[in-house]
């Protein structure tokens, strides 16, 4: 455990006092004894830690006097129920401001093979071992240990997925986090195990629900744990549409296991200033991750993407793309890495960033870089950064479609190449819809 | 290739060319020192080699501004390799000149350099054609024998002391203007100590018409060499650099920091080209870079093979309308190397366009790094900028890594940046060896032909030379 810094500037623990901490703790009395200690440790290192710094090249390119944590508390209290994604869906669970509000359980024929939809602190009562065994379990390696000791230190609930062996469900899992209120803080958390041969799709929607004064500013500090074990399938998608004046903070983290296949796939519509973090590891044979991104800037937003595709045993495989649209003044970073163990021969690895560029103002960065430590591998990265191609626009004119119109129906299209690749039709629909509403908002041409 | 095995036996081969005895490269030669400022690096070293140089006083506070910003900035092993933290500056000599002034007949060259040269492999017509070659022995110019016809066109051609000393008017301007004191710590310690190099200064108008050389050794134990070179091409004029470097293999590590600084005014064109082959005890951390203006062209070739460590990050930076930076790279690590190198672009006005092509081969144990920069600042209208980086890893432990940052602003840009990594096909090494070649030949070949289209860029004798050196890398590593 760090020693406590004397030195860090307030701004570096912000409402998160020891004696914020002791009051959470205070509410999660009764539950077990290692949870407990692992919040203490958590929170020791959080507050030794310093806030990122210009220097970190963990945080290059990224505007790191934006990460603020201000004035933001855990946030309480109850508000109205947030919109939900039009999706139907196996079951669902909406939290708002870190507690469960609303939930649809499982159907009957399901819940009696086992399958799990619950709260962790549920799960802290009765999938204990599980949980244990896939919390928070993969390090970071991407420059936020400190967002992640704060995410386990006031993490007060959130989702608890499982599938059991050979179990396939045809429709998704619904989780709604939302957050409510003036400088208030969320801690969401999405945790899903999915055992040999199942089969399960999981969405994730962050929103902020609208009415306590649009300027607001809120802190969402996310994480999630996806399992997929042997021969499993699991499809995970994130839509994130925080209030504008949110920061938020999202770690990632998958592993898949012999022949397991994970899918995930990060919408970015919302917040001020958002940081997302994936590692995916790829831990035995045949096992496949893709890795999928689309982000829609707008006004001064910045979007900082950091990736990581580990590939730790032979003959893996793993797909990443990364699309972003900007517009207006806004930022974008991308930073991936590809990391092939001496061991991981016959890997199969791709990265690829696409950018387009749609205002004179907005600044794409992107820093796709490979590790590779065997021989036998195929691994390529492409990057690319340009404009509407001028002669897709040209003809769209030609055709009397109105600039603004042309660039949103180019925009979408620049995105299908990656919605194609969700296999519920309504969701590929709902996302569709949200990403053309936001373009509407923005100003196109 | 009947002595394959003989060869493959020997330790990492650091500098031979095929076809010469490997000891040869293991040759060193009396020290003569007249001038030594001893180990370690303090005000009194950077006094005492501006104070042999007879310089005038604005140098001698350039030199220790830049001493002062070399001890205060911390090694960059934040983002570099924390080898760097094995380099003891205390035990470096800084400065040493065996007195020798700069010779311009090859009959006034000393007879151990000429066999310097011999021990080089430089067959005899090539040795004639060094009648063009400055060659540097330890930090001075040894010999120095510019064509006439080149002197004839005004083209200056001095080191870097004669040059500061004899045409200030000309090389003041941009001394030290391209690649600033601060730019990095190993840009600071050149700063303070730079002997040697080369200072050239092209006349508008005038097309070169010999590449102009150089080649440079180290030879003394714990001696580290900076060379501190400027080339400015006048307007409309055209100009190649050639730089070689080769050095006997030493116990102890070897410190290599070079500043080069190329200005390109308008419509000029400057090409600098390196075949770096310095023993796998060197650490070679150098800064190059390269300012063009409107309609001129920067381009860098870049070959390493050898040293231990390698940092360089040849840059253009694109100052003028339509100015055109190109950056052509070969990486070959082997066992107990790191090449960690790549390209810097830097937009700074519309319609500028780069491009970057870097190519690495990591053997046994070696490990390649590409680390680039591309940067499009705001308001910029018409740039491009394309990269391609490929990796080849022949054996099962090699490793590569890639390490490119991106920044574009606006819409009216294009970039795109591409990489592969690979191996050598066993297809191909199926093909050769059925056709009755041995693996070793057949690998080598296939690693040749990786790099040809590169290759094919470098002027002749310099891509034969390196064909040769492929060949004895590749001979230890296959079976």
């Amino acid at each position: 455990m760090p020693a406590p810094s004397p030195t860090l500037p307030a701004r570096a623990i912000g409402g998160f006092t020891a004696e914020a901490f002791a009051a959470h703790l205070e509410s999660q009395a009764g539950a077990p004894a290692w949870w407990l200690e692992r919040k203490r440790a958590a929170y020791a290192t959080f507050a030794a830690l310093p806030l990122p710094a210009r220097t970190d090249e963990r945080w290059r390119f990224s505007t790191v006097q934006g990460i603020d944590l201000g004035s933001c508390v855990p946030a309480t209290g109850a508000a109205p129920l947030p919109a939900v994604l039009p999706v139907k869906a196996a079951a669902s669970l909406v939290f708002v401001n870190n507690r469960l509000v609303s939930r649809s359980a499982p159907s009957a024929e399901l819940e009696s093979r086992g399958v799990v939809v619950t709260t962790i602190s549920e799960a802290l009562r009765r999938h204990e071992p599980l949980l244990k065994a896939h919390f928070m379990a993969q390090a970071q390696r991407l420059g936020s240990e400190k967002f992640a000791s704060l995410h386990i230190a006031f993490l007060a609930d959130g989702a608890f997925i499982h599938i059991p062996r050979g179990v396939e469900l045809s429709e998704p899992i619904l989780v709604t986090h939302a957050v409510s209120g003036a400088d208030a803080a969320i801690f969401p958390h999405t945790l899903v195990v999915a055992d040999e041969n199942s089969r399960a799709a999981v969405v994730d929607s962050f929103v902020s629900i609208p009415g306590t004064g649009a300027d607001s500013r809120q802190l969402a500090v996310g994480a999630n744990d996806l399992y997929a074990g042997h021969g499993s399938r699991l499809a995970y998608a994130a839509v994130q549409d925080w209030s504008r004046e949110t920061l938020s903070l999202q770690l990632n983290a998958s592993i898949a296991r012999r022949d397991a296949r994970i899918q995930s796939l990060n919408i970015h519509l919302g917040g001020r200033q958002s940081r997302h973090e994936s590692l995916s590891e790829l831990q035995a044979p045949g096992a496949y991750s893709e890795m999928l991104a689309l982000t829609v800037a707008s006004g001064t937003q910045e979007f900082d993407q950091r990736t990581h595709q580990m590939h730790q045993a032979p003959n893996t495989k793993s797909d990443l793309l990364y699309k972003n649209a900007l517009l207006d003044s806004s930022r974008t970073i991308f930073s991936g890495l590809i990391v092939v163990d001496p061991d991981a021969q016959k890997t199969d690895a791709y990265q690829s960033n696409r950018n387009l560029v749609l205002s004179e103002n907005a600044e794409a960065n992107s820093l796709p870089g490979l590790e590779i430590q065997a021989n036998d591998v195929r691994c390529t990265h492409g990057a690319t950064t340009t404009r509407i191609d001028p002669e897709q626009e040209f003809y769209l004119l030609s055709r009397g479609i109105p600039r603004a119109a042309a660039h949103k129906l180019l925009v979408t299209a620049f995105f299908e190449e990656v919605l194609a690749r969700l296999e519920d039709a309504a969701l590929h629909d709902a996302i569709l819809g949200l990403i053309r509403t936001k373009l509407d908002g923005a100003a196109l041409a | 290739m009947a002595n394959i095995e003989t060869i493959a036996n020997e330790p990492a081969p650091g500098s031979a060319v095929s076809g010469i005895d490997q000891s040869a490269g293991n040759f060193r030669y009396e020290e003569k020192h007249d001038f030594d400022a001893g180990t370690g690096l303090t005000e009194r070293t950077v006094d005492y080699i501006s104070a042999v140089k007879k310089e005038a006083p604005w140098i001698k506070d350039f030199r220790l501004a830049a001493l002062k910003t070399f001890l205060a900035r911390p090694l960059p092993t934040h983002w570099a390799t924390r080898d760097l933290e094995n380099i003891n500056f205390d035990k470096i000599r800084y400065y040493l000149s065996n007195g020798q002034k700069p010779k311009r007949t090859w009959d006034e060259v000393p007879d151990d350099i000429k066999r310097t040269f011999e021990r080089l492999g430089i067959p005899e017509q090539e040795r004639k054609f060094l009648a063009g070659v400055e060659a540097q022995f330890d930090s001075e110019a040894a010999y120095s024998n510019i064509k006439e016809a080149v002197s004839k066109q005004g083209v200056i051609f001095v080191n870097s002391t004669e040059g500061l000393r004899e045409h200030p008017e000309i090389f003041r301007k941009w001394f030290g203007k391209v690649i600033p004191t601060g730019d990095n710590k190993f840009s600071a310690l050149n700063s303070a100590v730079f002997s040697g190099g080369s200072f050239i200064y092209v006349p508008p108008g005038v097309k070169v018409s010999h590449p102009l050389q150089a080649y440079f050794r180290i030879n003394a134990e714990n001696f580290g060499q900076f060379e501190r070179t400027l080339i400015i091409a006048d307007e409309g004029s055209e100009v190649t650099y050639m730089e070689g470097c080769t050095a006997p293999k030493f116990s102890t590590t070897t410190l290599h920091s070079a500043v080069v600084e190329l200005v390109a005014l308008k419509g000029a064109k400057i090409q600098y080209i390196t075949v770096q082959n310095w023993s796998s005890n060197v650490f070679n951390l150098v800064t190059k870079r390269g300012l063009a203006h409107e309609e001129a062209e920067i381009k860098w070739i870049d070959c390493n093979i050898g040293s231990r460590l390698t940092m360089k990050y040849p840059g253009v930076v694109l100052k003028g309308r339509k100015a055109r930076g190109e950056v052509v790279s070969i990486a070959l690590a082997n066992d107990g190397q790191h090449q960690d190198t790549g390209a810097k672009m830097i937009h700074a006005a519309d319609e500028t366009t780069s491009n970057i092509i870097a190519k690495s081969i990591s053997v046994g144990q070696g490990r390649s790094t590409y680390r680039g920069v591309v940067h499009i600042p705001r308001h910029l209208k018409g740039c491009r900028n394309n990269t391609e980086c490929d990796a080849l890893l022949i054996n099962t432990n090699s490793r590569t890594d890639t390490y490119p940052a991106i920044t574009v602003r606006g819409s009216a840009n294009s970039v795109q940046h591409e990489a592969s990594v690979s191996k050598v096909s066993d297809e191909q090494i199926f093909y050769m060896r059925q056709r009755g070649l041995t693996e070793a030949q057949a690998m080598s070949l296939s690693v040749n032909g990786f790099i040809n289209d590169l290759t094919r860029q470098f002027p002749m004798e310099y891509s034969v030379e390196l064909k040769r050196l492929i060949d004895l890398e590749m001979e230890g590593s296959v079976g």
